[in-house]
């Protein structure tokens, strides 16, 4: 009955709420709707950067990892080598391979071409065709078999960077960038290629040697050998000091001022930017205590003093989510607090703390500002043997790589950043594997 | 002897004096033939006569090493005639490197022959050196066989070896956890100092207010008015900039994913798609400053340029969005958190209600968590700031005081490693001046962070 009173004043208002609900119900869905997809588009937006960033890398970069070789007939001429004894490695040492080069190349080209320009530019620009490392090949060939003195043998010689692209951007596109080659050359290039004395070979270069100006001989051993000795002495000092310190401030700290104060401390310094870490390190190891410039060591103490607050922090999580009852039957069996820390604490905690670690010391390998600070932009081509030698880091240089006008060199920054992210990725995935194990002991 | 190896010899011998210390204890417990005649276990004695042995040589040899060079430094100052010790403490300090270098490498090439003096006391030199590792080494070998015999002597059934171990346990535990205090102070004071220096030649007002920045030109003495070049304010909105349009990219992105990540996805899309984003975190920043600077920034110039507009090849644009997505995981997992914290009754009581999801997120959730996300942007806005290799290596290197994002503007931390980066002398106003930029970003980012903690606590106590 009351349903059919409209004057009701409360049946009246239930009825207008309703109809304003429903009225207002496909706005709030669709609003529902869109905020969800407000949701999605930011996940999506993240993935898409990380896709985009990823494909252009690999894009850029998986290039140089093979390089472009040329099939030369070098005559391995006394005379024009000015040796007399190929045993001697004096003599090899000193010899005259540009020559003989040179004189393969003419000859092959005659041989494809019937003619060549005689002037001293054409021979020039013929012989620059070829990287100014592969004298070294045609040595490694003559000492290895001595006997090859005065006889012709085929060589696969390094080509230059100028040729390589070329070669491989007739690969890619079906034409070549020319870049500095000039018409000349490209013919000569073409040549080769018809006559199938071009090849694409993997380019151990790459990893067997230190930076250079030159391209096609630029590899990143010695920064790789430079962030391994400083990625050394992180681990050797951060990790025992960031557990050291995590056991006090769980463990043993009393309530006090100091206690707060290296709290507030270990919190601020997670956050400051890791290019002032570098200023304390010029500041205090280089300016004060007078250490050189560019060695490992003092870059692997920066790095240290910078990831140790990371390691602190996660430590000191792993600590914590050690239940209280280990303690408590550890104390109740009569172990000390040094024992029990030692003996029950730590070694359920450790997978933890090795996680935390991990992604400190991953953090400490890409990192590049604190060591531009101290010198380690350095321009080194000897492979660093020890920790006091002068040596660059992947990071620096992937940087120096990238600043370096050469094309050449964009291929080679994208596949150091490639080994770099392999790096980075197999110990974050060592930390994941870590976390995983972990979890399952808890459980 | 050198160094290393009067280290390892004594580390040697606190091996020999564990092994020594913890048979001898067992020997006194098993000729008193009671198994609680000693007050620890043995092993804690052969603990404690290591400690004997290795701690008072290692810091002998530390405090050796450390005054060594002021010694030897003060003795060839000495050794010098008057009429060159009465140089100017630059030249001195030449004079003395001089002398070192003609004494450890006396074939080398030095282009003008050498004073007599000069190698006379890189002759004296050396033969000091000598004197001090040998010295050394009798110190060291004597402390450590009269550590050896007194901690042989030491063990007795009384001792309270146990508590003795601990202690240094924990005083070696303090002193490491310590560190973060060394380490701040050591980054304050190096940083104020030589900013003190250089705001002796520039004035800080100068400094911070003025509008034109070109250090370049203080490498020239005689030039006039050589302080009006320190103006750091371009650096300053430079950075605002980039930062700001990092932050534009970052905040809605991070938050967004954080909200449906936290509040939509089931706990397997969540576990999925989180460590996925958090790569963007892991990548090195020298990654995305190569990224920023050969696909970004041409992508935004040729753009801009079909558009009709004039983009700079460097322009802030590229930096600001490139260091935007990096700092995305970063707001995201910061937000996820305190998403996380706000306690489910809340979102019960609104659902119940009649509100919709998102209206619940919007209304109830946001302004309960507003805390905690503020701090979560300003670490995010502070990590902006200091962010060095994007900038670096995509930003412009000429101050400009602009506000269009579409020009190229240079930054606090581009400077400083422009300045530093190369050879440099310790006391130009050019090379200081990167340490007065750094004090100031040091106690930008410290009072945003400051800032940020404090926020988050009082706001974690809220609901606890």
């Amino acid at each position: 009955m009351a349903k059919m009173t409209p004057n009701t004043v409360s049946a009246r208002k239930h009825v207008d709420t309703m109809a304003l609900v429903t009225r207002n119900l496909g706005k709030r869905k669709r609003a529902e709707w869109r905020f969800r997809a407000y949701g999605v588009a930011a996940i999506l937006f993240g993935f898409a950067c990380l896709l985009i960033l990823f494909s252009d890398i690999i894009a850029k970069g998986h290039g140089a990892f093979f390089q472009t070789q040329v099939y030369v007939q070098v005559p391995l001429n006394a005379q024009r080598l000015q040796i007399t004894d190929p045993s001697s490695t004096a003599q090899l040492a000193k010899a005259n391979y540009d020559s003989v080069i040179e004189q393969g190349l003419i000859e092959d080209q005659m041989r494809i071409n019937g003619a060549i320009g005689s002037t001293a530019a054409d021979k020039r620009q013929l012989l620059n065709l070829i990287s100014t490392g592969a004298v070294y090949t045609v040595e490694e060939t003559l000492s290895d078999t001595p006997s090859l003195l005065n006889q012709t043998v085929g060589v696969w010689l390094v080509a230059d960077d100028d040729v390589d692209n070329y070669v491989k951007s007739l690969g890619h596109s079906g034409e070549g960038i020319s870049g500095r080659l000039s018409q000349q050359q490209q013919g000569w290039v073409d040549n080769w290629i018809a006559h199938e004395q071009v090849r694409q070979a993997f380019n151990t270069t790459f990893f067997t040697s230190g930076d250079s100006r030159e391209p096609e001989q630029a590899g990143i051993r010695s920064a790789l050998m430079g962030s391994l000795f400083m990625l050394l002495v992180t681990i050797g000092l951060s990790f025992p000091i960031g557990i050291a310190a995590a056991i006090y401030l769980e463990e043993y700290a009393p309530k006090n001022g100091l206690t707060d104060f290296i709290e507030v401390n270990i919190n601020n310094l997670a956050a400051v930017p890791s290019i002032i870490f570098g200023l304390l390190g010029l500041a205090i190891f280089i300016g004060f205590f007078d250490m050189p410039r560019s060695i490992p060591l003092v870059g692997g103490l920066v790095l240290t003093l910078m990831t140790l607050p990371t390691i602190i922090i996660s430590s000191r999580a792993a600590i914590k989510a050690v239940p209280p009852s280990i303690r408590d039957a550890a104390y109740g069996l009569g172990a000390s607090k040094m024992q029990v820390v030692l003996h029950h604490v730590v070694p359920l905690a450790m997978p933890g703390m090795l996680t935390g670690a991990i992604i400190g010391f991953a953090q400490a390998l890409g990192e590049t500002a604190p060591l531009l600070m101290i010198g380690m932009v350095a321009f080194i081509v000897d492979v660093p043997d020890n920790l006091m030698d002068p040596s660059s880091a992947l990071p620096v240089q992937i940087f120096l790589w990238a600043d370096s006008p050469e094309r050449a060199f964009v291929e080679r920054t994208s596949a150091a950043i490639m080994v770099l992210l392999a790096f980075l990725i197999t110990m974050n995935g060592l930390a994941v594997w870590l976390r995983h194990r972990l979890g399952r002991s808890h459980q | 002897m050198e160094t290393p190896t009067l280290i390892i010899i004594t580390l040697l011998c606190a091996a020999g004096a564990y092994i020594l210390g913890r048979n001898r204890a067992a020997n006194i417990a098993y000729r008193a033939g009671k198994k609680n005649a000693l007050h620890s276990l043995p092993y804690y004695y052969g603990v404690l006569s290591a400690l004997w042995c290795a701690l008072p040589c290692l810091l002998i040899v530390l405090g050796w090493s450390v005054f060594d060079d002021v010694v030897v430094h003060a003795a060839i100052v000495n050794l010098l005639p008057e009429s060159a010790q009465a140089l100017p403490d630059s030249e001195i300090e030449l004079m003395v490197n001089t002398v070192i270098n003609l004494a450890l490498y006396p074939n080398a090439l030095i282009s003008s022959n050498p004073p007599d003096y000069l190698v006379q006391a890189g002759r004296d030199y050396l033969r000091w050196q000598h004197l001090s590792q040998l010295s050394l080494s009798v110190v060291v070998l004597f402390s450590l066989g009269l550590a050896f015999s007194l901690s042989w002597l030491w063990i007795k059934p009384k001792v309270p070896a146990r508590q003795q171990v601990e202690r240094v346990f924990k005083w070696a535990l303090l002193l490491c956890a310590s560190i973060a205090i060394v380490t701040t102070v050591g980054i304050v004071l190096s940083v104020l100092f030589e900013s003190l220096r250089f705001f002796q030649s520039v004035n800080v007002f100068d400094f911070i207010f003025g509008t034109h920045w070109s250090p370049q030109t203080a490498l020239r003495i005689d030039q006039v008015g050589a302080s009006g070049a320190f103006g750091a304010v371009p650096l300053f909105l430079g950075t605002l900039l980039i930062s700001f349009i990092a932050m534009l990219v970052a905040v809605p992105a991070g938050l967004m994913s954080a909200i449906y990540l936290s509040e939509y996805a089931s706990p397997r899309l969540r576990a999925a798609v989180k460590p996925m984003l958090e790569i963007l975190a892991g990548i090195p920043s020298v990654v995305y400053g190569f990224f920023a600077a050969l696909t970004v920034a041409p992508f935004i110039r040729d753009s801009g340029g079909m558009l009709g507009l004039d983009v700079s090849s460097e322009s802030a644009l590229a930096a600001g969005l490139v260091m935007g997505v990096m700092i995305i995981p970063f707001v995201s997992s910061l937000s996820d958190d305190v998403l996380k914290a706000v306690p489910q009754s809340l979102r019960d009581g609104s659902l119940g209600l009649g509100a919709t999801q998102s209206e619940t997120i919007k209304l109830v959730v946001i302004p309960a968590a507003l805390p905690g996300i503020v701090s979560g942007v300003l670490l995010a806005a502070s990590r902006a700031i200091g962010e060095t290799m994007i900038v670096v290596m995509a930003a412009g290197l000429a101050a400009h005081l602009t506000a269009n994002p579409l020009e190229s503007v240079t930054t606090i931390t581009v400077q400083i490693v422009t300045l530093l980066v190369g050879d440099q002398e310790f006391d130009s106003p050019k090379t200081l001046s990167a340490f007065a930029l750094g004090l100031m970003l040091f106690s930008v980012t410290l009072v945003l962070n400051y800032i940020a903690l404090y926020v988050v606590r009082q706001y974690r106590e809220e609901y606890e």
